[in-house]
């Protein structure tokens, strides 16, 4: 241990604070500067992390999981009633996909229809919140020889959850659909226009640049558009809600607030990555 | 460490490796805690802004009550970890926490002797400063207006946590206190 005299050690001290701020306007530089450094070293600690945030997961799990069976005890009358009038519902949907698939079949047999392949998918669990105050988006864990790369596109088990953005070795970053940077073309179903949905960190995202003459209607389905190669087209998003102030917004599918476990899909789209995440020469095989 | 034997008493014995580790643990313990609670606080239960709730009041406690254990360097670590792990702009998190630590080592001589309730409303103001800090760095770093909610929020979940946290933090200090006074 270096012994200083005591007044050197309180000067260093007193001088201590103001220099570490500075720095601290140095780091703000940085990150703006090198953003990719800055990104290797958060999916490193990321890496580092998520076994203790896998192992920290199983409780939160288990409470949440009280708190979902003790919710769903609750009001088992009610849930039963309204179970037993969807599947009535969706008996009579059913009945209708199977003629409307039957005549799609016979559709394609006839113009010689080259059918989309099969998207590729695998399922990480969530295990951080990766988003901080003022972003929105989650920290997948994935084993050490996962497949994971940048513009995988992230689905729940219900619709459209967000995008790969960062990708470390046991671990993924997902922007989520609500985070206030994320820009997603969309189709609205009933009129085919095309639109935007851009988040505001809310829980409902906004839509925007729909065209003139096309208003969104309450209700309408919003699925993906492959506008800009980012997205394949037709993945369900959500439904159009309209607010008391007159803005149009998107009623997600995905229950955003609690993610469980995500699909990615490998869609084999680079669409409108940064450049270093393209340049990159990756084999992507393609069945 | 010199084993000069005092003025009156017994000696000092010599530090054993026992006791060093037991002085390093002592040292260590406010900022790993603070640590392990920010990794914590990265758990998704749906509260947006935990790590920074998370993080202020441990830092305002030790700032004010144990200062050796919690110095400027020690806070920017601090600081770095939360932007590095939170993916915010960096330099927020380390900013916020040194203004935060700086304003609390200054007043601390005040704050130290200030009933609980006082502190807390210390708390409140400096976690309301840090709030707006952080809101302020954001739209200036991200070059866009974010939603004033957010901070809000962690405001209200830092403001809420501290009691909790300065219960747990004042046993931990008043045991190091008394392992400090028992040692010779």
């Amino acid at each position: 241990m270096i012994r200083l005299s005591i007044p050197l050690r309180q000067a260093l001290a007193r001088l201590s604070l103001p220099v570490l701020i500075a720095v601290a306007f140095g780091t703000m530089l940085l990150g703006k500067a090198d953003a990719l450094l800055v990104e290797r070293a958060r999916m490193a600690l990321a890496d580092a992390l998520s076994p203790v945030w896998t192992a920290a997961q199983q409780p939160v799990t288990a409470v949440r999981r009280a708190i979902a069976e003790g919710e769903a005890l609750m009001k088992l009358r009610a849930e039963n009633a309204r179970l037993v009038e969807e599947n009535e519902r969706l008996h009579r949907w059913q009945a209708a996909a199977l003629a409307l698939e039957a005549e799609n079949t016979l559709l394609r047999r006839q113009l010689a229809w080259i059918p989309d392949p099969a998207p590729q998918f695998r399922t990480a669990r969530v295990v951080a919140d990766a988003g901080g105050t003022y972003a929105r988006a989650v920290l997948l864990a994935a084993g050490p020889q996962h497949n994971i790369r940048k513009g995988q596109i992230a689905l729940d088990e219900r619709g459209f959850a967000g995008r790969v953005t960062e990708v470390g070795a046991r671990s993924a970053r997902v922007l989520l659909a609500t985070d206030i940077n994320s820009r997603v073309p969309v189709t609205l179903e009933g009129s085919r226009a095309r639109a935007i949905m851009v988040g505001n960190n809310q829980a409902r995202p906004r839509l925007q640049h729909w065209p003139e003459g096309s208003l969104p209607r309450e209700g309408e389905r919003v699925v993906t558009s492959a506008e800009a190669g980012a997205f394949p087209a037709g993945l369900p998003v959500g439904v159009v809600r309209w607010t008391e102030s007159g803005a149009a917004e998107v009623e997600l599918f995905a229950q955003l607030d609690r993610l469980d476990v995500l699909r990615l899909f490998d869609f084999g789209l680079a669409g409108i990555l940064p450049p270093e995440a393209v340049a990159r020469p990756e084999p992507r095989g393609r069945r | 460490m010199a084993s000069t034997p005092g003025p009156k008493g017994r000696p000092e014995p010599p530090m054993g490796l026992m006791r060093r580790l037991d002085a390093a643990l002592r040292a260590a313990f406010p900022a790993v805690f603070a640590a392990a609670l920010m990794v914590l606080g990265a758990t998704p239960v749906g509260v947006p802004g935990l790590m920074m709730a998370a993080a202020l009041p441990c830092v305002f406690f030790w700032s004010i009550f144990r200062p050796a254990a919690m110095p400027a360097p020690v806070v920017f670590v601090l600081g770095l970890l939360l932007d590095l792990l939170s993916f915010t702009p960096m330099g927020i998190g380390v900013l916020t926490l040194l203004l935060v630590h700086g304003v609390a080592f200054r007043a601390r001589e005040v704050l130290a002797r200030t009933s609980f309730l006082l502190g807390w409303l210390a708390f409140c103001v400096v976690a309301a400063g840090a709030a707006v800090l952080g809101w302020v760095l954001q739209a200036l770093l991200g070059w866009q207006w974010p939603a004033p909610m957010p901070g809000l929020h962690m405001f209200g979940v830092a403001v809420g946590l501290y009691p909790g946290l300065a219960w747990i933090l004042t046993r931990a200090h008043m045991a190091m206190r008394r392992a400090e006074g028992a040692a010779p």
